[in-house]
């Protein structure tokens, strides 16, 4: 997190500690409320959205819970049971799309292409009268890929459904402005910009249909109970201007440099995701012939901190969703490795971490049956 | 820094023993999993008189663990007959590493796999096989045992995972006490599938969940 986000934070969990009150509370509640509708504006100004259209949430988990489950619940006896996402969305929103099929609705689920990409002419052969909700992400949390939304939103938007985008990884750092395009909602959250956890946001466009997810007080324009999180929000808020354009270029520079370097430098490498349209702070390639986690154990023993896809270093034993979405095998998962940067990393970090990964692959190669030429 | 493993995993993961391959060797094993893709091999060298495995090495395609334990059980085999040599089990590498996560026992069991069909390899072809058994569901169930539950790292069968198991015309049907929407429900199925796809009169298998 960055230091200047907890000084924002700090006055808000000691002087202006209070509840947040209405216009005719106490004084102390409606300073705690200024604040929260001053991190709300940070938000809204972003995506150039208007007044009472941002809420508050826990994260991007709770944003798009919020959303799937909202709309579906909202429009299942008005118009529908159908809800369509892509093959390689978060967690957050595939899992709840399951959730929701075992409740009776209808899911498709569209396929990407080689580079992670959705598939537009099945996405618009997928939307019948039936569908209530589109789900489609911004920026792929593991392969960067940064989708079509201005296609999307159209197609969306002429066929009259609800689109919703999962921006919690390109938030900020990709623009995304909702006076642009016609999108009706987006998942935001503050961990991925140095802001604290346990604060996200949701754009709801005005006039959208959407039911409380949670039951409760009239807090967030009535869609969203519970106390808020104001030093949470206050953070976010901060987070949010922080981020500038010189730092998403230098973000950008570091990724390249990894992704040079890698295919240049180390034989048997593959690029995940498009060359291009990725978030500026991701890069995710696949070292075949050796194993993700033995990867990540070298990687951290030299103070890297990366991620892969591999079955053996899930939760679940399975390999990447996202991989094998995009028509990669387990081979293909098994290597892959993630490298995100933050504000705080410099090119150094990025030519060290490639010569730290060129010395690893190669022991591990040594010691791999497969790759032998 | 804190790691999820031992320190005697680390040194045997930083420093792997028994690295690498043998020319012509005597015994050769390749196992992989298809529910994690990991892969192990391993290489025997054996003295036809004593049946001693004089040199023993291994290459692996896998995660941490899976090479720690590799390392350790070519250390233990190498040296032993090969009657006392597969009696080496995942437990006893286990206990010789200072413990595994539960949820590794499924790549580290590879390589305890992978030593076993070395030296079946080796006693195929030196005559030493018997006929080929008939599988019942005795057999497997004795197969699952090498299946294990990533919640507690002990086998689906001792952790009375499997409810029913039944063979019938080459077709086996195993019921697994687990909602089909389990954390672990896909990758226990294909483990069970891998396992029993290797006996050589099972034709088709179905793994049904309880829910």
């Amino acid at each position: 997190m960055d230091e200047r986000v907890l000084e924002a934070m700090t006055p808000y969990f000691f002087d202006t500690y209070a509840v947040a009150t209405s216009e005719f509370g106490y004084s102390i509640g409606i300073e705690s409320k200024e604040g929260l509708e001053r991190a709300r504006e940070s938000i809204i100004s972003k995506l150039e959205a208007s007044s009472g259209e941002v809420i508050f949430t826990s994260g991007d988990t709770e944003s798009s819970n919020t959303v799937l489950k909202g709309i579906a619940w909202a429009l299942k006896e008005k118009k529908g049971k159908h809800i369509i996402v892509s093959k390689i969305e978060d967690f957050s929103v595939l899992n709840t799309a399951k959730a929701l099929q075992k409740q009776g609705f209808d899911v498709t689920f569209l396929d990407v292409d080689a580079e992670g990409f959705v598939d537009i002419e099945g996405l618009r052969k997928a939307i019948t009268k039936e569908t209530v909700l589109v789900s489609i992400q911004h920026g792929n949390q593991e392969i960067g890929t940064v989708q079509d939304l201005k296609v999307i939103s159209e197609i969306c938007e002429e066929k009259d459904v609800f689109l919703h985008t999962d921006a919690t990884h390109s938030f900020t750092r990709l623009p995304l402005s909702v006076k642009e395009l016609p999108i009706d909602l987006i998942t935001m959250s503050a961990h991925t910009i140095h802001g604290p956890k346990g604060i996200g946001a949701l754009f709801i466009r005005k006039d959208t249909q959407i039911n409380k997810f949670m039951d409760g007080g009239f807090q967030e324009f009535n869609l969203r109970a519970g106390v808020e999180n104001i030093p949470g929000a206050i953070g976010f808020g901060k987070a949010v201007e922080l981020v500038n354009e010189e730092e998403i270029r230098h973000l950008k520079a570091m990724r390249d440099r990894v992704i040079d370097k890698s295919l240049s430098e180390i034989p048997d490498v593959t690029l995940n995701g498009n060359r291009n349209k990725r978030l500026p702070q991701n890069a995710n390639l696949t070292f075949h012939y050796v194993e993700g986690e033995s990867i990540i154990l070298h990687m951290d023993m030299k103070g890297f901190a990366v991620s892969t896809g591999s079955a053996c270093f899930s939760r679940s034993l399975e390999s990447s969703h996202v991989i094998r979405g995009i028509g990669g095998d387990h081979e293909r998962a098994h290597g892959s490795v993630r490298f995100t940067f933050g504000r705080y990393n410099h090119m150094g970090d990025a030519d060290a971490a490639i010569d730290a990964m060129s010395e690893i692959v190669a022991r591990l190669r040594e010691i791999s049956p497969l790759g032998r030429k | 820094m804190k790691f999820p493993y031992s320190e005697k995993v680390l040194e045997h993961f930083r420093n792997p023993h028994n690295v690498g391959n043998i020319e012509n060797p005597d015994g050769k094993g390749l196992e992989g999993s298809q529910a994690c893709g990991d892969m192990v091999a391993v290489y025997i060298k054996v003295n036809p008189e004593t049946k001693v495995i004089e040199d023993i090495k291994f290459e692996s395609y896998g995660c941490a663990s899976n090479i720690a334990t590799a390392s350790v059980i070519t250390d233990l085999a190498r040296g032993k007959t090969l009657d006392e040599a597969k009696k080496i089990t995942w437990k006893l590498a286990s206990e010789e590493l200072g413990g595994l996560p539960p949820i590794k026992a499924h790549c580290s069991v590879l390589a305890v796999e992978g030593l076993r069909s070395a030296i079946r390899d080796y006693e195929e072809k030196h005559g030493l096989v018997i006929e080929k058994e008939i599988t019942t569901e005795e057999v497997v169930r004795s197969k699952l045992k090498h299946v294990m539950n990533p919640l507690t790292g002990l086998d689906i069968i001792r952790t009375n995972l499997i409810l029913k198991t039944s063979i019938e015309d080459g077709v086996v049907r195993v019921v697994v006490d687990l909602p089909a929407d389990h954390q672990f429900a896909s990758a226990i199925k294909e483990d069970i599938t891998e396992k029993l796809g290797s006996l050589w009169d099972v034709k088709r298998i179905n793994v049904v969940f309880t829910a």
